[in-house]
């Protein structure tokens, strides 16, 4: 079963066609790259596909849930990483890890160990507006990943963070987390390097992955 | 789903605790009008039906801060993006919100409510008080629970703090009729209890049909 199959997918904003006739077929275990310049509809798709927005025409089904009817199956298997990291400022850090470990129903013997894995314990305690944006970063990838999601839906995962944190990062969210990945980015030849499928994106038309991507 | 509005509910108060914004916002404005009808009517005790009107109308008005705040760290900091990404039943997040706003309403009158007795009621509150404490939790109940219902509603609009009180207010009329014909004969001299259970029956049935109501489509809300 693939992990996720889209057909001729379409959303819109009111009249605006934000995704139109995308077709992709990734299989699990597998990386997406999703390339395309700023508007291009890539954060768009991130949010189709973690059950965020409907698709408006087209299938898409994502690890065997039809969307958008059966989205309720979604939230426990995928780790959603966006612009936002989705933590309240005047919480600390294990405050907020706290709060999603219990809506996941993951024991707190799991914060732990990714918070070790991130070496972030330090600074756990402080209020998340205090962090700087690395560091942010860096509790938004525990919020991800703490439920051990099977698919991982990535929008910029390594923004702000420094070459030894995103080393730190890698074995949570990158190619040997053994996760079937999305990968939203603007970095092409990394995400080429990284990736299965290259998917690129323009005025949220597919288009193919050359240099007249970004033009 | 009990389990989740609990947690919900536990940040949302940790995070009023922290910030202070919603809870001595509504006090300080209670307080305020309270003053200002003081000297405004130029009244140093009021009885009857004037002191419950001024009494609810004034806890309605500083319930519309209450609403306006209660969805703001969902707004700002993709909250409601978090909990859409969990795991639970939706209507949890409406058990948490209108349980928050019943707390918040609660402290509001621990303070509001004496601070009223001391500057407008005339006949005071000592032999009422229980049947004034019954009014106020189930005015509080039906004002949390629409409260709750039209924060969520407003919450992604770009106008929420407008869309808050055309929405609310009117939602709320029969709320304050009730309260307010329910309280008026305890704010007499003597104070009496006539028609107490017919307001009180009134209050309760508004709660219940805006709880399921909300519990219906609250799902629907939340939907892009």
């Amino acid at each position: 079963m693939a992990a996720i199959e889209l057909e001729r997918l379409e959303r819109r904003y009111g009249e605006r066609v934000a995704l139109g006739g995308v077709s992709v077929r990734l299989e699990e275990g597998q990386t997406l790259a999703v390339l395309g310049s700023n508007g291009a509809g890539k954060t768009t798709l991130l949010r189709v596909l973690a059950g965020l927005l409907r698709p408006h025409a087209g299938s898409a089904r994502v690890l065997g849930a039809a969307l958008p009817d059966e989205r309720w199956r979604l939230p426990s298997q995928v780790g959603y990483l966006g612009h936002e990291p989705l933590l309240y400022r005047e919480l600390t850090g294990r405050e907020n890890l706290r709060y999603h470990a219990d809506l996941h129903g993951v024991p707190h013997s799991r914060l732990q160990t990714v918070v070790t894995a991130l070496e972030i314990d330090h600074r756990a305690d402080e209020p998340v507006r205090d962090l700087s944006k690395g560091l942010i970063q860096r509790f938004a990838i525990a919020r991800a990943v703490l439920h051990d999601p099977a698919l991982l839906l990535l929008d910029e995962p390594r923004a702000n963070l420094d070459p030894s944190a995103a080393e730190l990062v890698e074995p949570l969210i990158g190619r040997s987390s053994g996760r079937t990945r999305v990968l939203v980015t603007h970095d092409v030849n990394g995400a080429l390097e990284e990736s299965d499928i290259a998917l690129g994106l323009k005025a949220g038309r597919p288009v193919p992955v050359d240099a007249e991507l970004y033009r | 789903m009990i389990a989740a509005a609990r947690t919900i509910l536990r940040k949302d108060l940790l995070i009023e605790l922290r910030t202070k914004e919603s809870v001595p916002a509504m006090v300080l404005f209670s307080i305020t009008v309270y003053v200002l009808f003081h000297f405004g009517l130029d009244r140093d005790s009021l009885d009857g039906e004037l002191a419950s009107g001024v009494l609810w109308v004034t806890l309605l008005l500083a319930a519309v801060i209450g609403v306006s705040r209660l969805f703001a760290a969902e707004s700002t900091q993709g909250g409601i993006d978090g909990l859409l990404l969990a795991p639970v039943d939706r209507t949890a997040l409406f058990l948490a919100k209108a349980a928050a706003m019943f707390l918040f309403l609660t402290a509001v009158e621990l303070v509001a409510v004496p601070a009223f007795a001391l500057l407008l009621l005339g006949p005071g509150l000592g032999g009422a008080f229980p049947e004034l404490l019954a009014v106020l939790l189930l005015g509080n109940f039906g004002m949390a629970a629409v409260g709750a219902l039209v924060a969520a509603l407003a919450a992604e609009t770009r106008a929420h703090e407008l869309i808050v009180p055309l929405l609310l207010l009117p939602l709320l009329v029969p709320v304050l009729i009730s309260c307010a014909q329910a309280t008026e004969p305890l704010f007499r001299q003597p104070a009496a209890t006539e028609d107490l259970g017919r307001w009180l029956l009134l209050l309760t049935l508004y709660d219940v049909v805006f709880v399921l109501l909300s519990v219906a489509v609250f799902d629907f809300l939340l939907e892009d």
